[in-house]
């Protein structure tokens, strides 16, 4: 069974076409991650799948109860950690993970109970009874995820859970999102725009791009769709787009692809591909100041769907 | 799993839907105050205008009881009931900046995706400024009683203590509104004294409602700050018109559920925009 099905989600705010027909399934049991650079329409699909807001067309069922129609059911039967915490501030981690889970209909001794395995599963014992003011991001982000799971959800969304944490943090967070997609029988949802985050923990994804999935399938199965290696080139600024040309016209290139002053071609082999296009390069007079190959990662599945560059797509969001 | 699925199903039909809006306020109301406990600075800058109202004030203004027309012959009578209502009044004008708070840290929002009431998250708010309130009126009314107040007796005091909750619920309602409405603090202050200072000078708070000009009793009448002096103020008059206290009571109570009506339908706007 499916635990989360999304069909045709449109949502516009005013002139913004937030989503523009998101479409996709997500089984029982399974990771799921929204791959996509900011304002590609993740975290506004989320929030209609954890009923925070309304979509103005199409249909989406979590936990098989309808979104809009039976709100209720699908509240009780999820966790959300918004991207932007939600923990009160002035509150201790035990008097947050109580109100919670009273609120998710838990009461006494099995309440109780439930905090504190929640508050020794995610290392916060020690901090239990001090407010969250004192925490660092790395428990207070776990706090958030705790508070997720008091009721035990049977659907799980994490909206960028890494975002703003320190490399150590970002780990050990990996560590235990790793830990709780194979304990329990937990099917996650989360949106990164990690590449690296959506390799490591994802079963399945999908990648989202001005409101729409462009592509969905698992990590590995979306690599092998790119045949052979990856070869970035940094020529001379400006002579990108020559660089291409000429890079293409290659008998071994698959496709060459500028952005800016850098060219990303898919080879065969880099190793013996990296002569022939230097030389090509050279005997058209572009300098070239280096030159990198490595096997396809997510970075260049996301290039070859969408035509665009993560990163420089990821900054242009944030604007 | 299925273990917390059957206890939930268990806890909405012992509860009902009243009984789960009441206790989810209930859960709220907890929160707002535990945290308001954690920072007693609040309670004293809460505390410390009244103080001064009721002991220097008091102490200015004191030969204004010998003034043809006022109905005691002590000013600190006069004055208690309607330091109570003035502190009660304030306190619910600028309750929305907690909600404002909320907003900010993504709380209301993370509740939104629970099953928590959506009344709750509003009421809760309202409740918690009324009772704010009742609290300050006792310690107010304890200090006017060592300056030599008598409060009118037991009674006088849960009458006072009474409208005290209701014009701080009433003003609250609004104040939550607007929070709803505009989000942003700046705004919010802006609102809170431009209806503050009016409606305080518009109602005989400070002097006797004969003494006042004519032109302003008449608005008076439409001020829930007067009504609530009224309703706090007879009790301590020497021959209180307990019609008028009744009368002032139903109007207060009626202006409570309307701003929180206000209130609530800001809430579903607010949830409209998201």
């Amino acid at each position: 069974m499916d635990a989360i099905t999304v069909g045709a989600l449109e949502k516009r705010y005013g002139d913004v076409h937030a989503l523009a027909g998101v479409s996709f399934a997500v089984r029982q049991g399974e990771v799921f991650a929204l791959l996509g650079p900011n304002g590609a329409g993740k975290s506004t699909t989320v929030r209609i799948l954890v009923t925070l807001t309304k979509p103005d067309s199409g249909a989406a069922t979590v936990a098989g109860h309808d979104v809009v129609h039976e709100a209720d059911a699908v509240r009780r039967s999820i966790g959300y950690v918004p991207q932007a915490s939600g923990i009160d501030r002035e509150a201790t981690g035990r008097e947050n993970l109580t109100l919670q889970g009273r609120v998710q209909g838990l009461r006494g001794p099995v309440l109780r109970e439930r905090v504190d395995e929640l508050l020794a599963l995610f290392g916060l014992g020690e901090a239990a009874d001090r407010t969250v003011r004192g925490y660092s991001g790395g428990m207070k982000r776990r706090l958030d995820v705790a508070l997720g799971l008091v009721h035990r959800p049977q659907v799980f969304f994490l909206d960028e859970p890494t975002t703003g944490l320190d490399p150590e943090a970002r780990a050990a967070m990996w560590d235990e999102l790793g830990r709780l997609a194979r304990g329990e029988r937990l099917t996650i949802l989360l949106t990164t725009h990690y590449l690296e985050e959506a390799d490591r923990l994802a079963d399945r994804l999908a990648i989202v791009s001005h409101g729409r999935v462009v592509v969905e399938g698992t990590p590995e199965g979306l690599k092998r769709e790119l045949r052979g290696d990856s070869v970035a080139v940094e020529v001379t600024d400006g002579l990108g787009e020559r660089a291409a040309a000429v890079v293409s016209a290659l008998q071994d290139v698959h496709e060459a692809i500028p952005e800016g002053r850098m060219l990303r071609a898919r080879v065969e082999s880099g190793a013996t591909a990296i002569p022939g296009i230097l030389s090509a390069l050279e005997g058209n007079g572009i300098a070239v100041v280096s030159v990198t190959t490595a096997r396809p990662s997510l970075d260049d599945v996301y290039l070859h769907h969408t035509g665009r560059d993560f990163r420089s797509e990821d900054e242009a969001g944030v604007r | 799993m299925s273990q917390v699925a059957a206890s939930d199903v268990a806890s909405s039909a012992r509860l009902g839907r009243l009984g789960e809006i009441l206790a989810h306020s209930s859960y709220m109301v907890g929160r707002q105050t535990r945290n308001l406990f954690r920072e007693p600075i609040w309670i004293a800058m809460m505390l410390v205008q009244p103080m001064f109202w009721l002991l220097l004030y008091s102490q200015l203004f004191r030969r204004l009881v010998e003034l043809p027309g006022f109905e005691t012959d002590s000013y600190i009578d006069f004055l208690a009931p309607a330091v109570v209502i003035m502190t009660a009044f304030f306190q619910g004008t600028w309750s929305g900046m907690g909600m404002i708070t909320d907003l900010d840290r993504g709380v209301i929002e993370r509740f939104l995706a629970t099953p928590a009431r959506r009344s709750a998250l509003v009421f809760s708010q309202v409740l918690r400024s009324g009772l704010t309130s009742v609290i300050q009126g006792v310690i107010i009314l304890a200090v006017s009683l060592v300056l030599g107040a008598e409060n009118g007796g037991p009674v006088g005091w849960l009458v006072i203590m009474l409208a005290g909750g209701l014009v701080s619920a009433g003003f609250a309602g609004i104040s939550q509104g607007v929070a709803l409405i505009t989000r942003r603090e700046a705004t919010m202050i802006a609102v809170a004294n431009f209806i503050g200072l009016p409606l305080m000078f518009f109602s005989a708070m400070l002097i006797d409602f004969d003494l006042i000009p004519r032109w302003m009793q008449w608005a008076a009448r439409f001020n829930p700050v007067q009504w609530a002096v009224d309703a706090a103020r007879e009790p301590v008059l020497a021959s209180p018109d307990w019609s008028l206290v009744g009368l002032s009571m139903l109007l207060l109570a009626a202006f409570v559920v309307a701003t929180t009506g206000f209130a609530t339908w800001a809430f579903r706007a607010y949830q409209r925009t998201l």
